[in-house]
């Protein structure tokens, strides 16, 4: 079986964000896999112990996710691929989509698996674009997968529910926390990370020019969310108590 | 000059913190209480392949060098120190000696199994009269037949229940008034030797501390590892590894003592304000970091020298007596800044303190690591 993951470096989930002119500065910052994506590697692993076959790790992103798709080999990936899209301008989910087209255009696969969302932008849009491009189905959210044949059946996490879906391969799934326990990468997986191929591409090996896939979405402006204030604990009995907090809420908040 | 961890470290390093923070720390406290062995925790461990770090690939480790094993010592040692003793002593005590001196068939039938994490590491030579002074050893083996007779007793020997072999120094002749001292690999299970674990100890609670009775012991005489009366030399050998896995476990119970106490001192206030704003708290915790970097620059320092086929007695020494003292004065500081807190044991800086007395007391106190210090400066 052909599988393949989409992955996508991010900020460890405990860094501070910090706006440095208008961007968000990556000084001194750590980072990771994206923790959804990381439920994708674990289970392309599972699928290709079941079922053989070869797990390749993508990622579109600059030169330094190689840290990070060196540690999905380690995990036991079998390639690994980086798409450096460095020179793309204002790079957007539109623009990661197209070169993921681009990549998948003359590939043959079985199954390609993403996380649902990325802890940094979080807007989800990778998995299903991708499949739209390239015409296969795609369940977003699963909390399971089990392959026969040509068919899948997947348990999808819909807002708390479980749905239960049939769908036909090649397919593109995004993972969903509960998929899987992601396994630590072992001692002799990290001394052989270093041996599995690592292949760097660049947008002219996929027929792009940075043209082709700049940006659709223009930035206007990055600012954190406001500082919460201080809480505020009301005193007097229970009515006393409601009666101010009705007035706060007219008079400081207006939202009533 | 190169300060940079390579790729192998790096990922060694964060595998073995999140492995350290959510399957060591968890239990530490309780495992402090109840001196229950870690041994699902030594379990997972093998089955990572962190049991057989440094040694061979064709004998089932992991093919690593020394900078990788301060690296697992240190992250495990962060979150527990019974945890970080266990694995060091496992590798550098019980592991490093069958693997520099053994015979292919002892590395075959001993360090195997310990790489693969079926059994623990141990190494036999402390006894009531007997430590760093080899001299004082009291145990003999006597030739009988083809095989040695052993009569002795050991003392305070780590990982002795889990152990599958374990080799022990005795005395097997004598040259003139010197002493003849070898190493001879004793089976766990051979008859006439008893493992107990008779201590209260003042830390490291969960560590499995033994002694060792040896009456009448037979073991073949192929059992004796390496040369016939080179057990000191040997011994002396297998202690420059292991004072850098002390060094390593220094490193970690000072940066957990540093860590726990820094975000303290941010979240405590007294007299309006952030224990971390008055300056008399800023000056111990700025004496903490920096004596955190430098013990730890020592202890790699160490390890590089070995990884390089370089002498390192001397730097193995420095790095576990700068590293085992800045910890127990960092472990120190740490209680005081958490004040009466830090008297309490759910805050776990107490534990950090009893844990790292033993660190400038086992494999050399400090003392001795001073003589070795000063023999090798020329003295």
């Amino acid at each position: 079986m052909n599988i393949y993951v989409l992955m996508k470096r991010t900020f460890d989930t405990e860094e501070k964000i910090v706006i440095e002119n208008g961007c968000i500065s990556d000084d001194g910052v750590n980072f990771i896999i994206n923790p959804y994506d990381e439920f994708a590697i674990e289970e392309a692993i599972r699928l290709r112990d079941a079922h053989g076959g070869e797990v390749t790790v993508v990622t579109v992103g600059a030169e330094d996710a190689e840290k990070e798709l060196r540690t999905a080999l380690a995990m036991g990936c079998d390639r690994a691929v980086l798409i450096n899209n460095e020179d793309v301008e204002d790079g957007d989910q539109w623009s990661t989509a197209e070169i993921l087209a681009a990549y998948f255009k003359d590939k043959e696969f079985d199954v390609i698996l993403g996380g649902n969302v990325s802890n940094d932008n979080g807007t989800g849009q990778i998995g299903p674009r991708l499949a739209e491009k390239l015409g296969i189905p795609h369940v977003s959210t699963i909390v399971k997968i089990e392959i026969d044949g040509d068919k899948a059946t997947l348990e999808r996490d819909a807002e708390g529910d479980i749905e239960i879906i049939e769908a036909s391969l090649p397919l593109l799934v995004t993972a969903q926390q509960g998929l899987n326990e992601p396994r630590y990468p072992s001692l002799p997986g990290i001394m052989k990370a270093k041996k599995k191929p690592l292949e760097v591409l660049e947008l002219d090996d996929l027929d792009l020019d940075e043209d082709d896939v700049s940006g659709r979405t223009e930035t206007v402006e990055v600012f954190l969310p406001p500082e919460k204030g201080a809480g505020r604990i009301l005193e007097g009995d229970p009515d006393t108590q409601a009666r101010e907090l009705v007035r706060l809420l007219r008079n400081e908040a207006k939202v009533i | 000059m190169d300060f940079e961890l390579s790729d192998e470290h790096r990922m060694l390093q964060k595998m073995m913190r999140e492995f350290a923070d959510a399957e060591v720390a968890p239990g530490a406290i309780e495992r402090d209480r109840t001196g229950v062995f870690p041994e699902d925790i030594f379990k997972k461990l093998g089955e990572l392949g962190v049991l057989g770090l440094p040694f061979p690939e064709e004998y089932g480790g992991g093919g690593a060098d020394t900078i990788s094993f301060v690296i697992a010592v240190e992250e495990l040692s962060r979150a527990c120190g019974s945890t970080g003793i266990t694995y060091s002593a496992h590798i550098s005590l019980g592991g490093a000696p069958i693997h520099m001196f053994g015979t292919e068939e002892q590395k075959r039938k001993y360090l195997v199994p310990l790489c693969t994490g079926e059994a623990l590491g141990a190494f036999g030579l402390t006894e009531p009269g007997a430590g760093s002074d080899a001299g004082g050893t009291e145990t003999s083996a006597v030739e009988d037949g083809g095989e040695w007779v052993i009569n002795g007793t050991k003392c305070f020997i780590t990982n002795a229940s889990y152990a599958r072999a374990i080799p022990i120094t005795a005395v097997t002749g004598r040259r003139g008034s010197k002493k003849e001292i070898s190493a001879i690999i004793v089976p766990a299970d051979a008859e006439g030797l008893t493992i107990s674990e008779p201590y209260e100890k003042m830390g490291l609670h969960a560590s499995n501390t033994t002694e060792i009775h040896l009456e009448n012991v037979r073991v073949p005489k192929e059992n004796l590892l390496g040369r016939r009366g080179e057990g000191f030399k040997q011994f002396l050998a297998t202690l420059d590894g292991g004072r850098i896995g002390i060094g390593a476990m220094a490193v970690g119970i000072a940066q957990a003592a540093y860590e726990k106490t820094l975000r303290y001192a941010k979240i405590r206030r007294q007299f309006g304000t952030s224990l971390s704003k008055f300056q008399a708290i800023q000056f111990k915790l700025a004496d903490m970091a920096m004596k955190i970097e430098l013990a730890r620059l020592m202890v790699y320092k160490a390890a590089w020298l070995k990884d390089n086929g370089k002498n390192f007695s001397k730097e193995a020494a420095m790095c576990k007596l700068y590293a085992s003292e800045a910890c127990m004065e960092i472990c120190r500081e740490a209680i005081q800044i958490h004040g009466g807190n830090g008297y309490m044991r759910e805050y776990e800086v107490e534990r950090y303190l009893r844990d790292a007395k033993l660190l400038e007391i086992g494999e050399g106190t400090s003392e001795v690591q001073r003589m070795v210090i000063a023999r090798e400066i020329g003295c």
